[in-house]
């Protein structure tokens, strides 16, 4: 009974935790994007502009939500709703403490890649269902670019999985008690950051929704909570790719004094501050470079990672 | 690559910057005495209004946001009977202060006129005329003009001459 009782309150709590810290960072990204132009950002609304997560809230829960005549209603309905569900399907298997995770997957990474690559049909479904051009346009890039980053995301990983000798998360940090994998496996951990850059279309590699030629890429005619989905849906992705990061290459909840968790939670805070620091910081590239990035660059670095990595484990034993 | 990293570090050292961002309602920005702001009609050193109804500052404005009426007291000096401006059309160009002869109408550094309704944003004479002179302290109209109206006749004025008799032969 307490057992079950156990994992109902993990269940919520990580729901409740994500959903809270993806709200949290629509404030916390607007403030330092802000710190990092010299300005202040939003500090009106309670102790440091905190209640602008609530003001953001009511302005958004009582928006006119419009389906366009044109649209292909269901799929449009659906599209936002895939893009949540397949990212906090991945919170499941992340390992926020020892013993602290709500499934403790065998095949856990392989778990996460495969809901990342569900995720891009939502917007690649927004994209059609719209019946926009500009929409169709974003849905397009979006397609192209998470297929072709998504081979070298899984290769990137292999080498850390090779280290650990398995697929489970909870096995991936207690293989780091003595070494962070970020030290052998440091491109991977490169590539797997620009990767995870690429997956939840974050700035600079936002090119599906590139706001300054597509006027607002696949999310163009989606309004009110359903775009909200979209904005949540985002930061979710941003915080699911900070956990993994902190999981796979930084030790996950592994730290001393501190309770477990309040590492884990420490470390994906500044891997996070690090993906706004990168958006406040690099200009967007043109479609082509993001492709020859990936399949003339990054897909090399990750094989040549998976491959060296192999050698020495196997000149090792 | 290393332009990258470069340009990530100088974000990163954008923390410790100064803020350009000007706090504003708790803290009032700096601005220049002679910033266009709120229009007021100001009084000489003697207390009376300068304006002489002259209509120039109607005429020059390019938004037609001044009306006036001129009238005259009983020793002939003009005032305006009405004057207003309607500050939901002024574009605050200050060319009726340019245009003014007689330094009546001025600008002034304020700008919080904001209003809930709009016909308050039309304010009339009593709204616009202030107690002191102004920028220009000194300043008296009737003082230097060769006017003649009650209390000072032709040739009374500062820096000004007697009238000529011109039918005298005497010089």
């Amino acid at each position: 009974m307490s057992e079950t009782l156990r994992l109902i309150l993990i269940v919520f709590g990580v729901l409740v935790a994500a959903m809270s810290i993806a709200a949290g960072l629509i404030w916390f990204e607007r403030r330092m994007l802000a710190v990092w132009q010299d300005r202040y950002g939003p500090n009106r609304v309670g102790p440091f502009g905190l209640l602008q997560v609530l003001a953001d809230m009511i302005k958004i829960f009582s928006k006119e939500d419009w389906i366009p005549p044109f649209a292909d209603k269901a799929v449009f309905i659906l599209a936002p709703a895939i893009v949540i569900t397949t990212v906090l399907m991945s919170f499941a298997i992340i390992p926020y403490g020892p013993n602290i995770q709500v499934v403790d997957l065998n095949i856990g990474l392989l778990f996460f890649l495969a809901m990342s690559s569900l995720g891009a049909y939502s917007v690649v479904l927004a994209g059609w269902s719209s019946n926009n051009k500009y929409s169709l346009l974003g849905g397009l890039r979006a397609s192209a670019q998470m297929l072709s980053y998504e081979i070298f995301m899984g290769l990137s990983l292999m080498g850390t999985v090779m280290l650990a000798g398995s697929f489970n998360l909870a096995d991936i940090v207690y293989a780091q008690r003595g070494l962070w994998f970020f030290i052998p496996q440091i491109f991977g951990l490169v590539v797997f950051l620009i990767a995870g850059l690429a997956e939840t279309h974050r700035l600079p590699f936002d090119l599906p929704e590139a706001e300054s030629e597509l006027v607002a890429g696949y999310h163009s005619e989606y309004s009110g909570m359903k775009f909200g989905m979209f904005f949540v849906g985002e930061y979710l992705g941003i915080t699911l790719i900070s956990g993994l990061i902190v999981t796979l290459f930084f030790g996950g909840w592994i730290g001393p004094f501190l309770p477990p968790v309040i590492w884990f939670l420490i470390k994906t805070g500044i891997v996070i501050t690090l993906f706004v620091l990168l958006r406040g910081s690099l200009p967007r590239p043109r479609y082509d470079q993001l492709m020859s990035l990936g399949w003339k660059l990054m897909l090399p670095l990750s094989l040549l990672n998976l491959a060296v990595t192999g050698a020495v484990l196997l000149v090792l034993r | 690559m290393l332009s990258i990293l470069r340009s990530i570090w100088t974000i990163l050292t954008h923390t410790f910057r100064r803020r350009v961002t000007v706090q504003y309602p708790d803290e009032e920005p700096y601005l220049p005495p002679r910033y266009r702001g709120r229009i007021i009609l100001s009084r000489d050193p003697d207390g009376e209004e300068r304006c002489v109804a002259c209509h120039l500052c109607s005429a020059v404005c390019p938004t037609d946001c001044i009306s006036l009426q001129a009238t005259e007291d009983e020793t002939g000096r003009r005032y305006p009977e009405f004057f207003r401006i309607n500050f939901s059309r002024c574009i605050f160009c200050g060319m009726c202060e340019e245009a003014c002869p007689t330094y009546a109408i001025q600008l002034t550094p304020d700008f919080e006129m904001s209003e809930f309704k709009r016909q308050n944003l039309v304010y009339e004479k009593e709204d616009l005329l202030i107690d002191g002179p102004g920028k220009y302290p000194d300043y008296n109209f009737y003082r230097v003009a060769g006017l003649a109206i009650g209390g000072k006749d032709k040739g009374e004025a500062e820096n000004e001459s007697p009238p000529v008799d011109i039918r005298s032969l005497m010089p």
